[in-house]
């Protein structure tokens, strides 16, 4: 039973099973704790990561269906130091408890990606992620000046 | 429990003034101790909360812990302005959660008799500190607690000003020993001691040997507020740039050698027993290294989580309902409306003629009730413990109190508070869930890792154990009746509620009504229950606040001028209405379906006005467009991360008014997860203006006092808009509809 998984660049050969979460294995096996665990089934985002580009909720995903594809934690999106999203989470002084900005930040920045000026109502209806500490309106505003800009 | 949720989360703070005099800053020989425990090399304390660096730095130790409020940022604000430092040069970390530094040594006592320990447990040189303390000392200041938005306007005003304050009176006198002139010729800037007269200068690094010999003031000069350059600024909180990239490290992420995962199924049924398990299958599992039976739970012990999860979705244990198994939502609501109907009403308060005044006017009477809620913060309930093979403890958890977590595991290990040590992390949101009384989650990991000696074992929640075994906002019934006179105001105000434990203060209303009556009943339940964010200020601002609107429409007046025609005597709040009704733009036209709603509620010091605009599509979908808040807690000590905590509370009391509703079937909870308890997402989420108001009254709180009175602006809006009045939550049970108006 072993996944190669290629995580921020670097393969990683696990003894694994294929229906094993890529939450769990990116924490436990590979040790990378920026993405968090929050529902399990998919419907809070903390777990966000991104597979070849796009955002997953890795908790309902299974290693066997992204073995050998690109996957990105926020580990990887923060190594060559903050990104425009990630400042303007700064500027914006976005987090609270901060536990869900992990998920949010991969979340948004996959939907900048291919959508870098979203409307309100399109960055609503993309990001569905969970923030019980109520960011929301800075998350909004933070993107509307990310828009600004583009 | 009863005093925990209503002492600590409430009722301290009311004698807080007290606490200017009775405070007192640590004796010089306790410094060592402090050096010991938490100084790094070139650092030193000169008091409680604040140490010294050979380089000059200053570094606040906050004897609370991080759960996004933000107080690692305004805590220090405190400190460093009356110690005249550079916010460059400031630094900050979480206090250990060692008995040096309870919040107030009294904390300890308390928090140890929650607990069930005695004096006896702390060591004998404290002793004496703690008695002495305890008679002269009374309120939060004395806890490690993180809640009742107590932070800035108790450890902050109380605590961190004074130890910032005498800090630099004692750098001051050390400085003026050295030059051998007066302290009065000194003067402090940017963590220096100068003497303009003769053009000398000392670092507070250079001094703080000396300084650390004096004796601290209890009553140091406070710097008058015309002199901040550091308190009402909006300076950026020092704990976002970890949170940005992932490097936070919460309880959920701890990582030991050795370390194993733990998952767990708890009774269903509040108050139910494990009677027996067959672990056989799950002991052949991949990774599995242990079953372990708790008394009202079984937890999988395996090598990585999801295996021990898997595990323990796979057996089928056999619970014991404690004759709890046939509760339902219905039979205790039933039971509430018995008890208010039931002729033994405890009386809480009565003015005037009390009850009797009914009979002096028209009458409006309504019942109001609101369902319990889960907090469910975002980080699921964890804990990682250790049983070492020399009989001790280490423990790894975010919680809301650090010192009384190590005291509650001490207790639950049969251990003295000295053969535990235990790390406070982060919490990935905390709402009152990872308050003292409510350590479910501790006392699991702690008997499962006493099943494992000598291998640390992390215990998680998944997400539906964690919403079916929360301590849960209560549900609460009222029943409320006023009497209008000839004008439409009322004469008479009844309100007779039902409490799980005793009366609450936030029942007392603030407007002007000659004649009250406040009277309660008690209804227990098997249902756990606990503090929820603003704790019982959340039902009370809904009930008054939405019975206060229905007796205006009921004397035809305008709601917000009804209101102002009852706060007379009281102009802070009064001055908030009308502020926020300003800035919302009331009484100008909106578009057909929509209307707004106001309601002002004061909790934690803090007052607090929204009004809301709502609108009714066709088919009666609710959308709530806009919250325009205006708020009065004396002063911000950080304006802007005080607008993120109304914008927060504003979110969280909508999921709860929107979708809020945990309901009980067979004994347990009904609801496991996001689709069945739903929250705000993005989608949902309104326009909000938070405008603050600057008084000279004392700080007030920030966390919670957004909460109460937007459910009730909601409902006086929707009434607004469709002459539907709601009085029971969530909103998502009720189908509105334009037609009635």
């Amino acid at each position: 039973m072993t996944v190669k998984l290629k995580i921020n660049g670097t393969e990683h050969v696990l003894d694994v099973e294929d229906d094993a979460p890529l939450l769990w294995v990116i924490r436990d096996e590979v040790g990378l704790t920026g993405t968090k665990f929050g529902c399990g089934i998919a419907q809070c985002g903390a777990c966000t990561v991104h597979v070849d580009g796009n955002a997953q909720r890795s908790c309902v995903t299974t290693v066997g269906s992204v073995a050998g594809k690109e996957i990105m934690t926020i580990e990887g999106l923060s190594a060559n130091g903050l990104t425009p999203v990630q400042q303007a989470w700064i500027d914006h002084q976005v987090p609270q408890c901060g536990y869900c900005q992990s998920g949010m930040i991969m979340a948004v920045s996959a939907l900048l990606k291919t959508n870098p000026k979203p409307t309100d109502e399109q960055l609503a209806e993309s990001i569905t992620n969970i923030c019980r500490c109520g960011t929301y309106p800075r998350i909004r505003e933070a993107v509307r000046a990310l828009g600004e800009k583009v | 429990m009863a005093t925990t949720r209503r002492m600590i989360l409430l009722g301290g703070l009311g004698t807080a003034g007290a606490l200017v005099v009775g405070y007192a800053l640590w004796p010089s020989h306790r410094l060592e101790k402090a050096d010991a425990l938490a100084a790094k090399p070139g650092e030193k304390f000169i008091n409680n909360w604040l140490k010294i660096a050979s380089d000059d730095t200053v570094t606040v130790v906050v004897p609370h812990c991080d759960m996004g409020t933000g107080i690692y940022t305004a805590l220090p604000q405190m400190a460093a302005e009356e110690l005249d430092a550079d916010w460059s040069k400031v630094k900050v970390e979480a206090a250990p959660p060692d008995t040096i530094f309870a919040n107030g040594p009294l904390g300890e006592g308390f928090i140890l008799s929650t607990q069930g320990m005695t004096a006896n447990d702390i060591p004998a040189f404290l002793r004496g500190t703690v008695a002495n303390t305890f008679r002269s000392v009374a309120g939060y200041m004395d806890l490690q607690v993180t809640g009742g938005s107590s932070a800035v306007r108790a450890t902050g005003v109380y605590g961190m000003r004074i130890a910032g304050a005498a800090a630099r009176e004692m750098l001051v006198k050390a400085a003026a020993a050295r030059w051998n002139v007066s302290p009065s010729e000194c003067t402090t800037k940017a963590n220096k001691v100068l003497h303009a007269a003769s053009g000398r200068s000392l670092g507070y690094g250079a001094l703080v040997e000396d300084a650390a010999g004096y004796s601290p003031s209890a009553n140091p000069p406070l710097k008058p507020k015309d002199k901040y350059t550091l308190v009402g600024k909006s300076i950026p909180r020092v704990d976002i740039p970890k949170k940005v990239n992932g490097t936070t490290n919460y309880g959920l992420d701890v990582v030991q050698p050795g370390m194993l995962y733990a998952a767990i199924r708890i009774s269903p049924v509040f108050g139910g027993k494990l009677k027996s398990v067959d672990s056989k299958t799950a002991e052949t599992m991949r990774g599995v290294k242990k079953v372990v039976s708790l008394d009202d739970s079984v937890v999988v012990v395996a090598d990585r989580f999801w295996r021990a999860y898997n595990a323990v979705e796979a057996l089928d244990p056999v619970w014991d309902n404690a004759g709890n198994g046939k509760v339902t939502s219905a039979e205790i609501a039933a039971r509430h409306n018995a008890a208010l109907k039931g002729d033994d009403l405890k009386k809480d308060i009565t003015t005037g003629n009390g009850a009797d005044a009914l009979a002096g006017g028209r009458l409006v009477e309504a019942t109001y009730s609101v369902p319990y809620l889960s907090h469910a913060p975002m980080e699921p309930m964890n804990c990682t413990a250790l049983w070492k093979a020399d009989g001790t403890l280490e423990v790894w958890s975010g919680t809301q109190d650090g010192l009384g977590a190590r005291a509650f595991c001490a207790k639950v290990s049969g251990l003295s508070m000295d053969k535990v040590t235990y790390h406070l992390l982060p919490m990935g949101g905390g709402f009152g869930r990872r308050l003292p009384g409510y350590f479910n989650f501790l006392e699991q990991a702690v008997r499962t890792a006493q099943a494992m000696p000598g291998t640390p074992v992390k215990l998680i929640y998944t997400r539906d154990q964690d919403m079916q075994h929360d301590y849960y906002r209560p549900n609460v019934t009222s029943h409320l009746k006023g009497a209008l006179g000839a004008d439409g105001m009322p004469v008479a105000w009844v309100n007779d509620y039902t409490t799980d434990d005793g009366a609450n203060s936030e029942a007392h209303i603030v407007y002007g009504i000659g004649n009250q009556a406040v009277r309660t009943a008690k209804v227990p339940t098997h249902v756990p229950t606990g503090p929820w964010r603003s704790v019982e200020a959340s039902w009370h601002g809904f009930f008054i606040e939405s019975f206060v609107d229905e007796m205006a429409h009921a004397a035809k007046k305008d709601p917000l001028d009804y209101r102002r025609a009852m706060l007379g005597a009281k102009p802070r709040h009064k001055a908030a209405l009308e502020l926020a009704a300003l800035k919302a733009g009331w009484g100008t036209p909106l578009p057909a379906g929509s209307g707004r709603g106001i309601a002002m509620f004061e909790s934690f010091g803090t007052i607090v006005a929204h009004v809301v605009q709502v609108t009714v599509g066709q088919g009666g979908a609710l959308t709530i467009d806009r919250v325009v808040s205006a708020v009065d807690a004396g002063m911000a000590v950080n304006p802007d991360g005080f607008k993120a905590q109304i914008e927060g509370a504003i979110i969280y009391s909508l999921s709860a008014a929107k979708n809020g509703e945990i309901t009980i079937d067979k004994g347990a909870v009904v609801q496991s997860n996001f689709p069945d308890y739903e929250v705000v997402r993005l989608a949902d989420t309104p326009q909000i203006e938070v405008h603050l108001i600057s008084s000279d009254a004392p700080l007030g709180g920030a966390g919670e006092p957004g909460v109460p009175p937007l459910a009730p602006a909601i409902a006086n809006a929707i009434y607004a808009v469709t002459g539907t009045r709601i009085r029971e939550l969530p909103l998502k049970n009720h189908t509105l509809t334009l037609a009635a108006r």
